[in-house]
């Protein structure tokens, strides 16, 4: 019952090979980890699974439901392949810098809408009732994160922690079956950082999802996953559960290899 | 479409050789600063504007013969581009990149009005030298000693630029650079100056092309220099913006392009300036990085 | 006024002054349409300034067009100038009576079908509009793909080759010749009641899922992308209300000067309306409102300098062109300084307003402190 899979999805930028030959598989209701020392590849990957690059090689599947007869994704246009099903967070927080809160999250209820443009700007009663209700939704997600009283701050006056929930609201917001998050902990501070394992449990749960993140915190990391996926320079060097990831020899050697882990 | 005979092509060849030398020398502009600051420096067509009235002025109103009035022109040329950099570019360091494309918006319409009051908007004949307007016969050809200078002249210059950014130490601070400011800094390497010699050059580029233009085109008015700086612009892109040597190879596919094109369908003649737009939009479309240039990926 | 009002929506407080707010609004916007009225039966300006009032609506819904491509949408286009001129030549020929297009055209004759095109202005209007935006769509499919600087220049290229081919089809424009004798229909209650119009649009619009996905895609295009949003969908939706916005600005303006020629359309068209959006504050509908009138009263007022002035002991003579000097300076200062414009993307309030007035005295004390500072840290 996998919800995601990538058959020897490769990408070559020029003569580098920044990810090279990767085949995960996420079943459905997972939380499964992608770790790798800096330049693993790891964010690589997951622009080839939105659609932000097109892998060289290889396919990447996906199926909302987690069925078997799963449907190539391999270079739709982002915004489809969100449409179908996975919302992402980034790496280096991108907020809509000059909006507010609540518009952040509205906006990834955009690809919902019925109404045309000039239905809306008119003010058609159908325009109206899925306004009301993108707000409303809007208003329930922020209140999930935390971040009700914000709503009508500016988004990037957030302090950094908050910034990365409402990163994650706003994917939300697009009503995915399959969210990735991209090192969800960066920038939080210790508290929030405890706190997110316990998060991301509950948004899994309550959203009935599908978890794929990129981790740097190895506390979380162990925590938090079922599976775990190690690169190294493009290649996935182990996989396993979290104990046996723990005693692999050849993650340990690439992790003593770099100097800075963090 | 009429016979088109062997001569008529050799002139067309010759006359495709000197309009492309001379954009060469104004996208070489376009291209450098583009390298350096990521800027499309509209202003550019208006510094080649000045440098024709300056020449203007030079021989008509300072009475100098002709190459010390050209030299004189070239130079405050140069001086010009650093004054506009130095006024209009540099308090934009910081800023977002269109914070700088429509400070050189600006500096462009500043420049053709500058232009109106001190030359005024009456069309003026740019003066003539018979050294380089005499006409000659070559196999049935009949041209300008002009058309043989020009590309000659365009050549030296550009082997010499490419000694300069390629071999000196300036051309390293430049090529450093134009790869990153803060660690061309850190490199010791002064990224003012580097920015003002790319201007200076460009500009006195330009110049040479504005004189040689203005000696086979000799109209000058305050809008003359927006359409071949465009067009140079264009060039730049077609070659490969960041690349001289692109910018250069553009240029002269430029100049052929209009050139035929119009021998060619001569039904079109009317549209002869579309035909760089065209050519630029093709371009974009089908290989944005330019001829020469090296494809880069955007960064998520 | 930019810097305050960070934060748009500051509730408890706008609340409960939005009712005075209102209340102001009307009250001024009233007394506007009266002095319209009395204006334009003549009792209190001539025509010369009803002329500047007229071209101060055609220069704001120019300057709305562009900053919804530019400011809103965050796509830098500069193909304004094509798409007024295809508005203001389509108006003018369907407005222009008939017996006198066909003796304008004297260097070829006039094409039949265009001879006798006919239709009231307001009709005449939108469908100039209509063919700006059928022409935005047309170019919007190449340049969309393209990014900042590069689709600045390729909508420049797109404006000059629709005035090319305008100048060269000479049987349907008369050539480099141009149209006159347009008939001078939009009176001042046309251009403002048509700025009103647009200005409810474009309010509208940026309250509506639409707007906020053009200003996602302006903030950052590629998580707008990753948000669900189609990037050349909405693009393509801005560039063509863009068009056709520019297209009955075009056609506003050819009725307003009475002749138009090629010429009219060159680039520094499109620079000047940029001007104007820059002025006003990228993103502010409000601002380009207010930035079109001010650089086109500006460019009026300033007209004495073309006529020598004195300053004190200084004697300028009379130098032609000395006030668009002046005014390109002027718009350098305001690019240089003043990179956000007078609103910066906020739109025009009472509160603002206030706001403002309050702080001049406290920015003038800060401006002699610095000064004072300066002076004697000598840095």
């Amino acid at each position: 019952m996998s919800v995601l899979t990538t058959k020897g999805a490769t990408m070559r930028f020029g003569g580098v090979v920044a990810v090279d030959d990767l085949n995960i598989e996420v079943e459905r209701g997972e939380i499964v980890a992608l770790i790798g020392p800096n330049g693993a590849g790891k964010t690589t990957a997951f622009n080839m699974i939105t659609g932000v690059y097109t892998p060289t090689e290889g396919d990447v599947l996906f199926n909302k439901d987690g069925g078997k007869d799963m449907r190539t994704i391999t270079g739709k246009r982002p915004d489809l392949i969100t449409k179908m099903g996975i919302a992402r967070t980034f790496q280096n927080i991108r907020l809509f810098g000059e909006m507010t809160v609540l518009d952040n999250v509205m906006i990834a209820q955009h690809l919902h809408i019925k109404s045309g443009l000039f239905g809306a700007v008119i003010g058609w009663p159908r325009y109206y009732k899925e306004e009301r209700r993108m707000k409303d939704g809007a208003l329930a997600l922020l209140e999930r994160v935390g971040l009700l009283e914000e709503a009508y701050e500016l988004s990037t006056s957030l302090p950094y922690g908050k910034q990365r929930r409402l990163e994650i609201a706003r994917a939300l917001a697009t009503e995915p079956s399959l969210l990735l998050l991209d090192e969800p902990a960066a920038g939080m501070n210790p508290t929030e950082t405890l706190e997110l394992t316990e998060f991301v449990r509950q948004i899994r749960d309550e959203f009935d999802l599908t978890v794929l993140l990129i981790e740097h915190h190895m506390q979380i990391v162990m925590d938090i996953s079922d599976r775990i996926y190690v690169l190294d320079f493009g290649k996935t060097i182990a996989r396993g559960t979290p104990e046996e990831i723990q005693n692999n020899e050849r993650v340990i050697e690439a992790y003593l290899g770099v100097a800075d882990v963090d | 479409m009429s016979a088109i005979t062997s001569d008529m092509l050799l002139q067309s060849l010759a006359n495709a050789i000197t309009l492309g030398s001379l954009y060469a020398l104004v996208a070489i502009g376009y291209t450098m600063v583009y390298g350096i600051l990521r800027l499309i420096n509209f202003a550019h067509g208006e510094i080649f504007m000045m440098s024709m009235y300056f020449a203007f002025y030079f021989v008509t109103a300072a009475m100098l013969p002709w190459y010390l009035a050209f030299l004189f022109a070239i130079a405050c040329t140069g001086i010009l581009g650093i004054i506009i950099e130095r006024a209009a570019y540099r308090p934009l360091r910081e800023a977002p990149r269109i914070s700088l494309l429509i400070s050189s918006i600006g500096v462009s319409y500043l420049l053709q009005n500058l232009a109106v009051v001190l030359f005024s908007g009456i069309q003026k004949q740019f003066p003539p030298v018979a050294m380089f307007q005499d006409v000659i016969t070559i196999a049935n050809v009949r041209i300008q000693k002009l058309s043989i200078y020009v590309p000659l002249i365009t050549a030296v210059l550009v082997i010499v630029l490419l000694y300069l950014v390629n071999k000196t130490k300036i051309g390293m601070a430049m090529r450093a650079s134009s790869k990153d400011f803060e660690t061309s800094r850190l490199m010791g390497i002064n990224v003012n100056r580097v920015i003002a010699v790319t201007f200076c050059i460009g500009s006195v580029l330009a110049a040479v092309g504005a004189i040689m233009w203005g000696l086979k085109y000799p109209k000058i008015e305050p809008y003359v220099g927006t359409l071949p700086g465009l067009k140079c612009f264009i060039a730049a892109v077609i070659g490969g913006i960041g690349n001289i040597k692109g910018a250069v190879i553009g240029a002269l596919l430029l100049g052929f392009i209009e050139i035929f094109i119009v021998l060619f369908f001569p039904a079109l003649s009317g549209y002869k300036d579309a035909f760089a737009f065209v050519a630029l939009i093709v371009i974009l479309l089908v290989r944005p990085s330019g001829l020469v240039g090296e494809k880069i990926a955007n960064k998520v | 006024m930019s810097k305050e009002s960070k934060s748009p929506y500051l509730p408890a407080t706008t609340q409960k002054h939005k009712g005075l707010s209102r209340t102001l609004s009307i009250v001024v916007l009233a007394a506007f349409a009266v002095f319209l009225y009395m204006a334009n039966s003549g009792k209190i300006l001539g025509s010369y300034e009803l002329r500047i009032i007229r071209l101060c609506g055609v220069y704001a819904i120019a300057a709305l067009s562009m900053n919804l491509v530019n400011g809103f949408t965050g796509q830098f286009s500069l193909g304004q100038a094509g798409f007024m001129a295809i508005g203001a030549y389509v108006t003018s020929l369907f407005i222009i009576p008939t017996a006198q297009k066909t003796a304008m055209y004297y260097v070829e004759p006039i094409a039949p079908w265009v001879e006798s095109l006919q239709a009231p202005f307001i009709v005449a209007l939108i469908i100039g509009g209509l063919v700006a935006a059928l022409a935005a769509f047309l170019i919007g499919f190449p340049v969309l793909r393209l990014r900042g600087d590069y689709l600045a220049i390729a909508t420049l290229g797109f404006s000059e080759i629709i005035r090319i081919f305008i100048t060269n089809m000479i049987p349907i424009t008369n050539g480099s010749l141009g149209l006159k004798n347009i008939p001078d229909t939009a009176n001042v209650w046309w251009t403002t009641i048509a700025v009103a119009i647009v200005v409810i649009f474009m309010l509208r619009l940026m309250k509506t899922s639409y707007g906020r996905s053009f200003k996602a895609i302006r903030d950052d295009d590629v998580a707008a992308e990753a948000m669900g949003i189609s990037l050349f969908r909405h693009k393509m939706l801005s560039f063509v209300i863009g068009g056709f916005l520019a297209g009955i600005s075009g056609g506003l303006l050819a009725s307003v000067v009475g002749a138009i020629t090629p010429i009219y359309f060159r680039f520094t068209l499109a620079y000047e309306i940029l001007l104007i959006v820059v002025l006003g504050g990228q993103g502010s509908i409000t601002g380009s409102v207010v930035g079109a009138c001010i650089l086109t009263v500006a460019r009026e007022w300033l007209r004495f300098m073309d006529n020598g002035f004195s300053i004190g002991p200084l004697t300028v003579p009379p130098i032609a062109g000395m006030r668009m000097l002046v005014f390109s300076i002027l718009l350098m200062i305001i690019i240089l300084f003043y990179r956000r414009g007078l609103f910066g993307s906020n739109e025009f309030s009472w509160a603002g307003l206030l706001r403002v007035i309050k702080s001049i005295p406290q920015g003038i004390k800060r401006l002699f402190t610095r000064k004072a500072k300066a002076e004697g840290g000598g840095s």
